[in-house]
């Protein structure tokens, strides 16, 4: 493993409130032959925990609150032994953009070589946007099934309040939808909505 | 200055996007009305607010371009011009969103063991309260209890600075005789009361959430502290401020607009309302509304107490970039071991508040200017005429608690000047 061979000595703290998250970004860090991971998740005296901790890279979600709580870790050098940083390289503006853009934020010891931490940045950037996708994925899924169902109430109301056939109801929607150019799930809706106000 | 909101944009203005990072505090109010309230759209702009958890988020989205403009603490930018802390991008400080509006906190169990040390001790007095505070720490230390931890939001935060300041001035060193820790200031009443934090300095609502949930005593405010002291900015890139100067223009307007809507006492119940709002704060309107009317309530169940000048968005010049203001920020930075001392760096951080832009933007729309860029912190006692566009401006009173002024001239002198300092 090449990352491995680079990384061998690395520790890396994960601080995510999300642990699904967290997981698969441990997981592909495992994988690639970083033994040396710790979660942190609960965020309580997170620098305490830290400093306790010594990691020689630090990964957060960048929605993360406490991210202003590392930053104080610039600061102090009398509470933290090793200075830190953000990111790698201040010349390093690409990976930086990566990074924020997939919601990823890394603080790093002082001195350490950008070749040795950017193996670790980039398997952050890869898994949470690989974790964004899928979230999009499940959501879009979902949104579908409920979709379907609003649709199949509506049909329903139709044929029984209408007394039409089932091909007849769902023509009847997409007519409607088409002439409001609204989308087949909303005009379902309001037929849902309103046979529930008129009884 | 010309509040009517029902002006419209002229007919035919292309409507332009800024898209502006905030956190959610009571001193956000500008931006908020500034969009909300129509200055925004009178000037042909939409205000694309984007509330945010860290301001080391805002710090980063302004610098990779993500945002155009960002409400931010006022040292920030000054630390970004500088390169500490983060990546180096020259910053500009075009406009100062308020004055005032923070407080220091007390844990209950640490207000009693500073009753303990002064029995007849109340009120807000940075002076009386330091002494008690001192008491204390001097106890601890000889009966070798561990050092009482204070809560800031941000190493490069007003907050830090008139903390240390308050606890320097009382003799005690806030570097070897406290611990001085970070906490998201929506987790501070929660730090206190599980006893992480002995004490925090926060902006408003956080204290008086502290206060409503019963597990702290106000102290005193910046209003007491540094009166009429710098706290949030409007920052910008700079590159941005010189490319997009029509833009910023129109920014500046609102906003001055804003700020003056803001400070109406006529618009406070509206104001604290819509501050109120989930997007925004999400919390109480009843106490936004104190921060507004300058009264706080200093402990669970006690009555409001005036504090004069707690919070500005427009009266004493409010919104004027002073570069004495910047240049105080940079002498506490080298105070505190921050940053080094140089002539480089002092130019540098002067150089991040933009008196120049205010001026050039907004004279023209008839906004009143001061004569001079810079003054001598602490120099006026009481509310002071001083020379301006309009031909008179009151400013002040605008001083430090322990009467030191600050004479932006002789920056050097004033850092040499404090006992006590982690100077590198």
């Amino acid at each position: 493993m090449v990352l491995a061979m680079l990384n061998g000595s690395l520790s890396v703290a994960i601080v995510d409130e999300n642990h699904a998250r967290a997981a698969i970004l441990e997981e592909g860090l495992l994988s690639a032959g970083i033994s040396d991971v710790t979660l942190v998740h609960d965020t309580r005296n997170l620098l305490r925990q830290l400093v306790d901790l010594a990691p020689d890279v630090i990964i957060i979600d960048l929605e993360n609150p406490s991210r202003d709580v590392l930053e104080q870790m610039f600061q102090v050098s009398r509470v933290v032994a090793r200075p830190v940083a953000m990111f790698v390289d201040r010349s390093d503006s690409a990976m930086i953009q990566a990074a924020v853009d997939a919601g990823v934020s890394a603080y790093v010891v002082d001195g350490l070589k950008k070749e040795r931490v950017k193996p670790i940045v980039d398997m952050a950037v890869s898994r949470f946007n690989a974790f964004s996708r899928l979230q999009g994925e499940l959501e879009k899924a979902r949104s579908e099934l409920a979709e379907r169902k609003v649709i199949e109430r509506a049909k329903g109301i139709l044929m029984k309040t209408r007394r039409m056939s089932e091909e007849d109801a769902y023509a009847a929607l997409r007519r409607l939808a088409q002439a409001e150019s609204r989308k087949l799930a909303d005009v379902a809706q309001s037929v849902v909505t309103a046979a529930k106000l008129l009884g | 200055m010309d509040t009517d909101t029902a002006t419209l944009a002229p007919p035919g203005q292309d409507t332009r996007t800024l898209r502006i990072g905030f956190i959610p505090l009571v001193d956000a109010a500008p931006l908020v009305v500034a969009q909300e309230k129509g200055f925004a759209a009178a000037e042909g702009l939409r205000l694309d607010l984007k509330r945010e958890s860290s301001w080391a988020n805002i710090r980063d989205r302004l610098v990779l371009g993500h945002f155009d403009a960002a409400h931010m603490l006022a040292p920030m930018p000054v630390a970004a011009s500088l390169g500490i802390g983060s990546l180096h991008t020259p910053m500009a400080v075009p406009l100062v969103l308020t004055l005032g509006g923070n407080a220091i906190t007390a844990s209950l169990p640490l207000w009693a063991e500073m009753r303990a040390e002064v029995p007849d001790l109340s009120g807000t007095d940075p002076k009386r309260l330091g002494r008690a505070l001192a008491a204390v720490v001097r106890r601890r230390g000889r009966e070798g209890q561990p050092p009482l931890t204070f809560g800031t939001v941000h190493p490069f935060s007003a907050h830090n600075y008139e903390l240390r300041y308050w606890l320097a001035a009382a003799g005690v060193h806030p570097d070897e005789e406290a611990r001085l820790v970070v906490v998201p200031p929506p987790l501070m009443a929660d730090a206190l009361a599980a006893g992480q934090v002995d004490a925090f300095c926060v902006g408003e609502p956080w204290n008086s959430r502290a206060v409503e949930a019963g597990v702290g005593r106000i102290l005193t405010t910046k209003a007491h502290l540094w009166r009429q002291g710098p706290e949030k900015v409007l920052a910008l890139r700079a590159d941005f401020a010189e490319r997009e100067g029509e833009t910023l223009a129109a920014l500046l307007r609102a906003l001055v607009k804003a700020g003056a809507w803001a400070e109406d006492r006529a618009n406070r119940d509206e104001l604290a309302a819509l501050l109120a709002d989930k997007r925004y704060l999400d919390v109480d309107a009843r106490i936004i509304h104190r921060s507004l009317s300058h009264r706080l309530v200093l402990e669970p169940g006690g009555e409001e107490v005036a504090v004069p000048d707690f919070l500005l968005f427009d009266r004493a010049a409010a919104t004027f970039p002073w570069q004495s203001h910047a240049l105080w920020i940079y002498s506490q930075m080298v105070r505190w071991g921050q940053v080094a001392e140089s002539p480089a760096n002092q130019e540098a951080a002067r150089r991040t508040y933009r008196p120049d832009l205010y001026r050039k933007y907004l004279g023209p729309a008839g906004v009143s200017l001061p004569a001079a860029s810079m003054k001598v912190e602490g120099a006026l006692k009481e509310p002071t005429g001083v020379a301006s566009s309009a031909g008179r401006m009151v400013l002040g009173p605008d001083g430090f608690f322990d009467g030191q002024e600050f004479d932006p001239d002789r920056v050097a002198d004033y850092i040499a000047g404090f006992a006590i300092h982690s100077r590198r």
